[in-house]
């Protein structure tokens, strides 16, 4: 795998200059950039986690920033992810807006307290006086045939726990776009990076021209086609269609827009939904989607039982119960750990089985 | 175990442990306590005495719900708070933390709110008071100090002021030294030469669980050596010992040296909390052999002693006290419950459409509830 692992050849300067400018990146790459912009716009910023110094990160989403913006700003921990977010958090109260990285999803784990006890309660505790504006990176999800604890998806616990937001996102663009959000937001965001996206190279509409959308908090430039702050809090429509609705998140929808395109040439016009947010999940966006389409079926990698899908059917079924042409149909991970690399591609929903979904749903005979 | 009777020093299990001890010598002297010290001292432990005690006899009257008394610690709570400066330095509390509140003037009955179930963690400021809110998970908050003091030297850009770094102080017992946060705390602080005061309350137990079958090795303060913190083992109850102790270690972190440990050997008199019942794990005779002498009566002694202030001023500081428990008491009494929306307001600084739409509810429930009854 090192053979892809190539550093963005980032050239501020000449970049920002351009307006708007748009790059070829990949998720790494776009991720890369967003760090770099949000570090020269906000004196407050600060990276910190496990290798991301000198490094750049193990899969070099920080590479270079340390370099750039100071040892200060960028900068190593102790391997210790419970002190990793408990600083983080002390840095918040001291005035700062840390971007924390835990090394791989499940070593998340670990943190558990900080994050769930600590940084989704601290502004509820202080009743306000403490905010956190605080994002967790967390590199997610499986396929890279990874070893253990390097493949889990996380999502429902962190969108369970009372005071975190939580957002994924799908390609390159939504990399950069949703990554310069959540640290603009004044709340704690778990940030899942579909790891086995980084490398996809895809278009990059950057934003404003340099000078824009530079305070926190601020809007991002709606003018050159990237996407405008109001259009980065809910889901987007990642391909238009008529007949069912795919809801995906982080890198199901990459594998969503595949089975549509498959599904097309069987006379099947599926509609991708790329949720991004998983906490607050945009209902509104499901409903206008599955109100059109009236079947729905929601892909995750995560284990079934108490899975998000779960969460997505009941939206749906509240919102469209009285159109709905079939029950909300579930592709998911198996109730068992993640399983070795020999089995993950048996684990994560593969064409087939989301194929067997619609299928199911498109048969669906009442009574 | 080694608990009932075994260690009967004149200072009770409050003595120092016979543990290895750290390197005293790294940490700078300070000027001795004066006059006017140790007058603030007992003033001030007078008055966590007798809100302390009094705060017990509220729950009995069923004024609040649950307290956890500091009896006992009175002179590690004051001591060490009022080595830091609230204005600058930030303190990081428990939940046993009256004393430390009072010496850092946070209004008591905004202390007295979390135990009163008002709110969880206490109505006071944090961000003006510069205490943190009430931390119900042992050493959770122990991270947090290293990450607030870090930020002090990352906001002086490494250039040390000319007053020195501001100051983070961590509250944590004998108990949560067991949690492997405060490895992780004292680890990373060493790392980063956080400028932050580790001061522990060894005060023998862990609800039932005697410091012995706690510590390993006995002594927190040991554990320095193995980070490179320098780290005092002081009399706890012993409140000009402690000042002095904790104004070494505040002095050696504001001077950009780095992380401090100030480990208090002290004794837990009461009860955990109002729902515990010491009889199952402790004899009086025991809680008398142990807990060696008053700290706020050893105060009074050395006062009386060192002729520094007579028995009126004494009884004036007394009096004072109980005066102010009572005013204490009066406003928890008064203090009201908060309205129900803040449960939904406080959570985010900008709500989600759900907890919008959950509040919405709540409210129209809630409403539909009231008009019913008043039907």
């Amino acid at each position: 795998m090192h053979e892809t692992l190539t550093a963005p050849k980032a050239e501020p300067e000449t970049r920002m200059a351009q307006v708007p400018a748009q790059l070829e990146l990949s998720l790494q790459g776009a991720l890369n950039l967003a760090l770099d912009e949000i570090l020269a716009e906000d004196p407050k910023a600060l990276v910190l986690g496990e290798d991301v110094g000198t490094l750049g990160g193990v899969f070099r989403v920080t590479s270079g920033l340390a370099a750039k913006h100071g040892a200060e700003r960028v900068f190593d921990t102790p391997l210790a992810e419970s002190g990793i977010l408990g600083m983080s958090i002390g840095l918040a109260m001291a005035g700062f807006h840390p971007i924390p990285e835990v090394q791989f999803d499940g070593f998340a784990y670990p943190a558990v307290n900080q994050i769930v006890c600590q940084l989704g309660r601290m502004n509820y505790r202080s009743r306000g006086t403490l905010p956190m504006p605080v994002t967790l990176r967390v590199p997610s999800f499986g396929g890279i045939r990874a070893p253990e604890h390097h493949g889990e998806s996380l999502e429902a616990l962190f969108a369970h726990v009372p005071g975190l937001k939580v957002v994924s996102p799908s390609d390159p663009q939504q990399g950069y776009s949703l990554l310069k959000a959540a640290t603009r937001m004044p709340d704690p965001v778990i940030f899942m990076e579909p790891k086995s996206r980084y490398w996809q190279k895809g278009q990059v509409v950057l934003e404003g021209s340099g000078a824009a959308g530079t305070a926190r908090g601020g809007a991002a430039n709606d003018g050159g086609g990237s996407p405008s702050s109001s259009d980065l809090t809910g889901a987007r429509i990642a391909r238009a269609g008529r007949h069912l609705t795919l809801v995906a998140w982080g890198a199901m929808v990459a594998r969503c827009l595949q089975v549509a395109e498959l599904a097309a040439e069987d006379g099947i016009d599926v509609e991708v939904l790329d949720l991004r947010w998983l906490k607050p999940i945009d209902a509104e966006a499901l409903a206008t989607s599955v109100g059109k389409t009236r079947r729905a079926v929601v892909v995750h990698e995560a284990p079934r039982t108490s899975g998000l899908g779960g969460e997505v059917a009941q939206i749906i079924t509240e919102r469209c119960f009285a159109t709905l042409k079939a029950p909300v149909e579930r592709v998911t991970g198996f109730d068992v750990p993640y399983p070795s690399g020999d089995l993950e591609d048996e684990y994560i929903p593969n064409i087939d089985r989301i194929l067997f979904g619609i299928q199911r749903v498109l048969e669906y005979k009442r009574g | 175990m080694q608990t009932s009777g075994q260690s009967t020093t004149a200072h009770g299990r409050a003595g120092l442990a016979d543990a290895p001890r750290p390197p005293l010598s790294d940490l700078p002297s300070v000027e001795p306590v004066t006059g006017s010290d140790l007058v603030e001292l007992y003033r001030l432990m007078t008055a966590v005495r007798h809100l302390d005690l009094a705060a017990i006899s509220w729950q009995r009257q069923g004024i609040v719900p649950a307290y956890a008394p500091e009896l006992g610690q009175e002179a590690a709570q004051v001591g060490s708070a009022l080595a830091v400066d609230p204005k600058r330095d930030f303190v990081f509390p428990t939940y046993r933390e009256l004393g430390v509140a009072r010496a850092c003037g946070v209004d008591m009955v905004e202390y007295m709110s979390t135990h009163k179930a008002t709110w969880h963690g206490g109505l006071w400021n944090p961000a003006e008071t510069h205490v943190a809110p009430i931390q119900a998970v042992v050493a959770g908050s122990v991270l947090h100090a290293v990450g607030w003091a870090h930020g002090q030297t990352l906001e002086a850009h490494g250039e040390l002021p000319a007053e020195g770094y501001n100051v983070a102080i961590t509250y944590l017992g004998d108990g949560a030294s067991s949690q492997g946060d405060v490895h992780e705390a004292m680890n990373f602080a060493a790392i980063f030469k956080a400028p932050v005061v580790f001061f522990v309350q060894n005060n023998g137990w862990a609800i039932s669980v005697p410091t012995e079958r706690q510590v390993a090795g006995g002594s927190v303060a040991a554990r320095g050596a193995g980070y490179g913190i320098p780290a005092i083992q002081v009399d706890g109850n012993d409140a000009a010992a402690v000042l002095t102790a904790t104004r070494r270690a505040v002095a050696h972190a504001r001077a950009g040296q780095g992380p401090a440990i100030v480990e208090a050997m002290t004794y837990r008199r009461g009860p955990h909390a109002t729902s515990d019942d010491p009889g199952r794990y402790r004899s009086l005779e025991d809680e008398r052999l142990d807990a060696g002498a008053d700290p706020v009566a050893r105060l009074r002694e050395r006062f009386v002693a060192e002729g520094i202030a007579d028995a009126a001023a004494l009884n004036e500081a007394d009096d004072a006290a109980a005066a102010e428990a009572e005013r204490v008491r009066r406003g928890v009494l008064a203090l009201g419950g908060r309205p129900g929306a803040e449960m939904f307001d406080l959570v985010f600084q900008e709500p989600t459409d759900e907890l919008l739409r959950q509040k919405a509810n709540w409210q129209a429930e809630t409403e539909w509830h009231e008009e019913s009854e008043h039907a």
